[in-house]
């Protein structure tokens, strides 16, 4: 049976750990955020904002403080604001732990597509070839076929790339895959949902991976 | 000194628009944008614009204003999804677009205006971003050129300023605007208030007074792009 999104959340969130400054990327990474309990993380919204707090309550919207979604959000006792130049520099500076952001495909050699669909999809990467370029440790969240039931995790990217050799973990809705290091080792299973075999997994997927 | 303040965007702007300028702008989204500027430009029919910003304003508001009126020949952004008259000038051909990391774009305003020509960064190696860029080997790890960035002129939106043209920003309402400022050879500043001299903290100022040549105090709908809230319980 597959992870619905928030278990694919609850997952995610144990990337995390204490004391981390992390960058949740638009969409479903951002419901990683209801599974911190009780570790102390300071979310980091790229349009210049560390602390990033709860939604606001009804009537307490501010237009000058939103996420980097555009979503309307809160301050903390932590919080910092600052330009878009020093909130790049801290991603592209390497000073975040890690990211979690979404993927149209990710390549069995961590490549990661998420930003364009040529000819159909014009809308740009933001700050997501940014944070793949400076952040240590990426972990995608998607799920593990598209509409049309393709595969996400494939031998190679068909789509425009957002960064080459990236990618540390993948959450799908199915399966987790990780691998040592970004100098060659390959993904390998570590985690199936619950009554998915290793055999289901390997049946739809094209990338290789090893178990 | 010279005067620094106007009373409204189009005499601030006066003597500065010509077609086929390039505007430099400051915003995120629809948050901390140079509202009253964006719709002087407009009523002054200025044409063949180049806009470099992050985002592209919405259908009828913000830059999407001057996109409505063909004013922009090119957008130079890393986001641009939140516009649908964009995105069909974009596929039929009529606007050009240079997409650029949001990372990058910060870098490549913020160096034009430091005086730093061009850069090397990680981002974007690899990429279509790439194509046509110089690479460099920098102890083992390959980047890419970047060009800074300076406009004919920059409109940015700040919270408090005061009459010497330092400026406050508030909150999230910041974002480019402190490099889109340092990055024209013009800016005009419009904000919500003057405030008196002296009222503003020097150890504060965001933006100090030397990038900004002419300020005004605008009037601001501050739209919100995505009303997100919490409900509270019912009592």
């Amino acid at each position: 049976m597959a992870w619905t999104r928030d278990e694919m959340a609850q997952r995610a969130a144990r990337e995390l750990k204490d004391g981390f400054y992390v960058n949740l990327g638009i969409g479903m990474p951002t419901l990683v955020a209801n599974h911190a309990g009780d570790l102390d993380i300071t979310l980091q919204s790229e349009n210049g904002m560390l602390g990033m707090g709860p939604f606001p309550w009804e009537g307490e919207e501010d237009a000058d403080l939103i996420n980097a979604g555009k979503q309307t959000v809160t301050e903390l006792p932590r919080t910092a604001y600052f330009s878009s130049a020093d909130s790049f520099a801290m991603i592209r500076g390497g000073h975040m732990d890690l990211s979690i952001l979404g993927a149209m495909e990710v390549a069995e050699n961590g490549d990661l597509a998420n930003w364009m669909v040529p000819g159909k999809m014009v809308k740009g990467m933001g700050g997501a070839m940014d944070l793949v370029a400076g952040t240590p440790r990426i972990v995608v969240m998607m799920e593990h076929s598209d509409k049309a039931g393709n595969p996400k995790f494939i031998p190679a990217c068909t789509l425009p790339l957002t960064g080459r050799n990236v990618v540390d973990v993948i959450i799908t809705d199915i399966a987790v895959f990780e691998r040592a290091d970004r100098k060659g080792a390959p993904f390998r299973l570590v985690e199936t949902a619950p009554g998915v075999s290793a055999e289901d997994v390997k049946a739809r997927t094209t990338a290789a991976f090893v178990v | 000194m010279a005067n620094k303040v106007y009373s409204d965007a189009a005499s601030a702007l006066d003597g500065l628009l010509f077609d086929g300028m390039t505007i430099v702008s400051g915003g995120f989204g629809l948050c901390g944008i140079p509202e009253n500027s964006i719709a002087a430009i407009r009523a002054a029919g200025t044409k063949n614009l180049t806009v470099v910003s992050n985002n592209a304003g919405v259908d009828g508001f913000g830059l999407g204003l001057l996109l409505e009126t063909r004013q922009v020949k090119k957008m130079i952004s890393s986001y641009v999804g939140e516009n649908k008259e964009f995105e069909r000038q974009y596929l039929s051909g009529e606007l050009e677009l240079e997409f650029a990391p949001q990372g990058t774009l910060a870098e490549r305003m913020r160096a034009g205006g430091a005086g730093i020509p061009g850069f090397y960064t990680r981002t974007g190696v690899g990429t279509l971003v790439a194509e046509g860029k110089e690479h460099k080997v920098f102890d083992g790890e390959t980047y890419i050129m970047e060009r800074g960035i300076v406009g004919d002129l920059a409109i940015v939106k700040a919270w408090k300023a005061d009459r010497f043209g330092n400026l406050v920003f508030r909150k999230t309402a910041r974002n480019f605007n402190p490099m889109a400022a340092t990055a024209g050879k013009v800016t005009v500043a419009e904000v919500e208030e003057i405030v008196a001299d002296g009222a503003l903290d020097p150890d504060l100022i965001h933006t100090p007074s030397v990038f900004v040549q002419r300020v005004f105090v605008g009037t601001f709908e501050k739209r919100i792009e995505q009303r997100t809230v919490r409900k509270r319980e019912a009592a």
